[in-house]
């Protein structure tokens, strides 16, 4: 028989709290087969399920609930795991063995407390309302939001790496962002006095005030901004809103109420087991005390649900024995490492240090007494030593015979350990504990990519901080294992689409034929390769796409200039630029419509699509179309499709910027622009974004001082929002990174890949890019922006350009020998408009099945 | 049972469907054929330049065959259709993806400015 016990025989374990620790334990709980022994019951007192708070800045930049939220929706439903949400647990009964919501009382036989922690709000005369806001949940988060909606400046009291996160947000709202810290130097636990300095001078490099050793003592009403904070002292600073991001406690009132034994500075106290006083009752994450410390850091957290569900499965488990406080974070774009004894605290430790105070960068590295092991390091302002420094402490890797060289500054940038030189029980994952011999494994049992690796050992998908050693990690396995992988086009082309388009511009080809003649083999190509030479000769040289020589590359749709539909007719979108139009023309595309029958739907990108119509149709809808002024709107093209805008500031009350008029500005300037794949802009006038571009390949966002340029974001199957790529640009500024950011887009990526996809697939990630395109690290800039004016220049609609010559029109007939149309297609009209007629509808005989 | 189409019932006949100007190089056009929709493939420098298939894609049931993207397949040529982009070898009509679907072929030739095909 096998072990599943019947649920009748299985014990009630009943999780308070859903948050990160205690969502991972379910997970886990799961994993290890627990639920065969217990069954479980979740409450949280959130209305949310559990969500990622370590990005939880990522809230104001694009992310909703949902995108922070983490696992599958339906995991706990699935496997039978009770949720209660918004249900807070108001009381334990120890007696009876019973949790006490407003709902009910729920008998267990196992308590896990996972209430993670709260924030610490100092007692100060007239904290309330605006002036005492927290940042830990995405009600706090919404909180602030709706009250930094009428503010301009914000204050946050902490200087921590909590508090730092908190005035990123401030910032990232729009904000004048100051933090006033109580110590003298910013994050006092994981900086040294070097290190908070150069810190300090970054952040306000950045425009945020930074006021060290201030202790506020009362919150008055301001006379500039909405309150006053009167430091000690006499000096004061006015805001319209205070964040308060002083510290955690833990969330132990469950604890204490029910008389479980708790520390001194707080928290359930626990042993190596996570079991508290009460057997029956465990305690993992923020909540819970070990040894006397709490551990505000998500993997410690993790590593004691991953040791109790180890535990309850009947399983091997390790004990808890304190956790590795080492970080590494992105602060307002600044890189903050902190690695072991980042103070030198151990007996006989000694340093070496680097500061750079003209580019205010910082770096310590800690060495034993002996002078042999590294175990503590501090980095401001480049983590690029991050990793090979935790793995010299983690693995007590000898030092090198110049200890110094692992934090001086090299020409071939920061020192790197070789992924071979790590042992295979080297952590790679901290989060999730996953050792480099785990992914060895991992890629053993077949994970052929990195997204396999994730999937297989969850390395990389907890804080996300080991993602580049991860892949260095897989990249050095994959070629020691001789695995390469073929990145030829296909079987004419041994290149990437990168190379051929390095070809097509460096030899200044122009047609298909002779690229495939001097670099390819056979002599027809195939669907892979010729509309992606197709697409990089548009790219390039921009020749109408009718062209004799290109029309045999272009795909289904370029190749009519039409969209083909399931009945093999066709939609026709004309260009509506920034979805602005005359009623004059309206009229047009009504008549237009109505005269050949076509099926009428307004589409997301403010346009008007028509459908319905055959191929000898077109050239007869377009003359009328191009009449009245109309241009094609490359909807069948992997191409410019639409500037999406506001009405902006000539009509609405809130616009700050004419949001129709750049995008006008902008749809004129790339329509006809061929690309890896489609591209969707849109213009905002003010912040509300009710353009909706931070879901656009390119996303304007008007400001008072000019515009917001987002980039690289996208709707479909797979959203991502767009980041923000530069502020507050005159147009000009903004045209030229746009330039730029396309054209290094169409330079660098694989076929038919998004701009969001793309922007993923950059090592170095956004930074790189604003690098390439803002500081033109590479002296690219000129270029890129030269070969878009030639694009631009070369503009012809390509359907004006069809109808003035008659061979090219000769393509457009139902059937050259005859001038009926297909007498097979059929409509049927549904809500005043014909549709195709469905195959359930259609009672004909087919007219072929004779002839076989 | 043969799958080639070239079921030859009466003595071979050719007919001119129309003019060899109509065709377009390495691409498709559809003449009306006796009731049925026939794609012509010109194809300059293959060995067999012209190829006739039946315009009918199976899969969708849309006339479209012939405005599909020529292609070589492991030196097979071959076209894809433009719905669902399965492939189609030229010569036979057999389907590369799926051995249920197959088009229906006719003998094609040009002959003095025209085009040809055998009924």
């Amino acid at each position: 028989m096998n072990a599943i016990a019947s649920i009748e025989q299985r014990e009630k374990l009943v999780i308070v709290g859903n948050g990160m620790v205690g969502h991972h334990c379910v997970e886990q709980l799961i994993e290890r087969g627990a639920l065969a022994r217990f069954e479980v019951r979740v409450f949280g007192e959130e209305r949310q399920r559990a969500y990622d708070r370590v990005h939880l800045s990522e809230y104001f930049t694009g992310s909703d609930a949902e995108a922070l939220a983490l696992g599958d929706a339906g995991l706990y439903a699935a496997q039978g795991v009770a949720l209660h949400l918004g249900e807070a647990v108001l009381e334990v009964d120890r007696e009876r063995r019973e949790v006490v919501t407003a709902q009910g009382r729920y008998a267990y036989d196992r308590l896990i407390l996972a209430t993670g922690s709260y924030p610490f709000v100092p007692p100060i005369q007239g904290s309330e309302g605006a002036a005492r806001l927290v940042y830990r949940t995405l009600d706090d988060l919404d909180a602030i939001r709706a009250a930094a909606a009428t503010a301009r400046r914000g204050v946050v009291v902490g200087g921590g790496l909590l508090g730092l996160e908190a005035a990123n947000a401030l910032k990232s709202l729009g904000l004048e962002a100051h933090v006033v810290e109580f110590a003298p130097r910013l994050m006092p636990v994981q900086l040294d006095g070097e290190g908070g300095a150069a810190l300090r001078a970054r952040i306000e490099a950045l425009g945020v005030g930074v006021h060290l050793a201030r202790v506020t003592q009362a919150i008055v009403a301001g006379e500039e901004y909405r309150y006053r904070m009167n430091f000690d002292g006499g000096e004061y600073l006015e805001t319209d809103l205070i964040v308060f991001s002083a510290g955690i406690r833990p969330q132990d009132a469950l604890a204490r109420a029910c008389g479980l034994e708790v520390a001194a500075r707080g928290g359930v106290v626990i042993d190596g087991e996570c079991r508290s006083s009460d057997p029956r009752i465990h305690a993992i994450g923020e909540c819970a005390s070990w040894n006397g410390s709490v551990f505000g850091l998500v993997a410690p957290g993790y590593g004691m649900a991953r040791n109790l569900a180890a535990a309850l499965a009947g399983q091997e488990a390790a004990a808890f024995a304190g956790a590795d406080m080492s970080t590494k974070l992105k602060l307002l774009g600044v890189d903050v490492g902190s690695i072991g004894d980042a103070h030198g605290a151990t007996p006989g430790a000694r340093s070496y240090r680097f500061i750079d105070e003209a580019g205010s960068s910082y770096r310590r590295l800690v060495l034993d007494a002996s002078g042999k092991r590294v175990i503590g390091a501090v980095l401001v302002g480049d983590n690029s030593y991050y990793d090979t420094l935790l793995q010299y402490v983690q693995n007590g890797i000898a030092v090198p015979a110049d200890p110094a060289a692992l934090i001086l500054p090299q020409s071939t940038g920061a020192p790197s350990l070789g992924a071979d030189a790590l042992p295979d029980s080297a952590t790679i994952c901290s989060c999730h504990n996953v050792s480099k011999g785990a992914v060895c494994a991992a890629i053993d049992s077949g994970c052929g990519d990195l997204a396999a690796v994730k999937s297989c050992t969850r390395a990389a998908t907890g804080c996300g901080g080991c993602a580049a050693l991860l892949k260095q990690v897989f990249e050095h396995e994959l070629s020691a294992r001789g695995v390469s992988v073929d990145k030829s086009l296909c079987e004419h082309f041994a290149h990437t689409r990168q190379e051929l388009y390095a070809l097509v511009r460096v030899e200044g080809i122009r047609d298909f034929d002779t690229l495939l003649a001097r670099h390819g083999k056979g002599h027809v190509g195939c669907a892979l390769c010729k509309p992606t030479v197709g697409s990089i000769l548009a790219s390039c040289w921009n020749q109408p796409i009718m062209d004799p020589a290109l029309v045999p590359l272009q795909d289904t749709n370029d190749t009519f200039m039409a969209n083909m539909q399931k009945n093999g007719t066709y939609s026709v979108v004309p260009r509506i630029p920034g979805g602005e139009i005359t009623p004059d023309k309206l009229i047009v595309i009504g008549q237009v419509a109505k005269k050949y029958d076509l099926y009428t739907k307004i589409t997301g990108g403010q346009r008007i699509d028509l459908f319905g119509a055959q191929l000898h149709e077109l050239p007869l809808i377009w003359e009328e179309l191009i009449a009245a002024g109309f241009e094609t709107g490359h909807a069948y093209g992997k191409s410019t499709r639409t500037v999406k805008s506001c009405v902006g500031s000539t009509w609405c009350r809130y616009g700050v910027q004419d949001s129709v008029k750049m995008a006008l500005l902008l749809e004129d300037r790339y329509k006809g622009l061929r690309s890896p794949h489609k591209l969707k802009f849109a213009v905002s006038g003010c912040t509300r974004e009710c353009a909706e571009a931070q879901s656009k390949d390119i996303g304007v966002i008007a400001t008072e001082k000019g515009w917001n340029l987002y980039v690289c974001g996208n709707g479909g199957m797979r959203p991502r929002h767009a980041e923000l790529f530069a502020t507050d640009l005159d147009d000009a500024t903004l045209v030229r990174l746009i330039d730029r950011v396309l054209m290094f887009y169409i330079r660098t990526a694989d076929k038919l890949q998004r701009t969001s996809v793309w922007r993923e697939s950059l090592e170095g990630g956004l930074d790189y890019l604003k690098q390439v395109i803002i500081d033109d690290s590479l002296g690219l800039g000129a270029e890129l922006e030269a070969q878009m004016q030639h694009v631009v220049d070369r503009y012809e609609c390509e359907w004006a350009n069809a109808l003035k010559d008659p061979e090219k029109l000769k393509r457009f007939r139902t059937f050259v020998n005859d001038r009926r149309a297909d007498p097979d297609v059929h409509f049927v009209r549904e809500r005043g408009q014909r549709r195709p007629i469905g195959a359930a509808e259609l009672h004909l005989i087919p007219t072929t099945e004779e002839v076989l | 049972m043969s799958l080639s189409n070239a079921v030859v019932k009466s003595p071979v006949a050719w007919t001119p469907v129309c003019a060899a100007s109509d065709l377009v190089a390495c691409s498709g056009v559809v003449v009306w054929h006796a009731g049925a929709q026939v794609a012509l493939f010109h194809v300059p420098g293959a060995p067999t330049e012209l190829y006739a298939v039946d315009n009918r894609d199976p899969r969708s049931g849309a006339n479209v065959i012939g405005r599909g993207l020529i292609a070589s397949v492991h030196g097979e040529l071959v076209v894809a259709a433009p719905l669902y982009k399965q492939h189609f070898r030229l010569r036979d009509g057999r389907c590369l993806e799926d051995d249920g679907q197959v088009l229906r072929v006719w003998a094609a030739r040009v002959v003095e400015g025209r085009v040809e095909l055998q009924s």
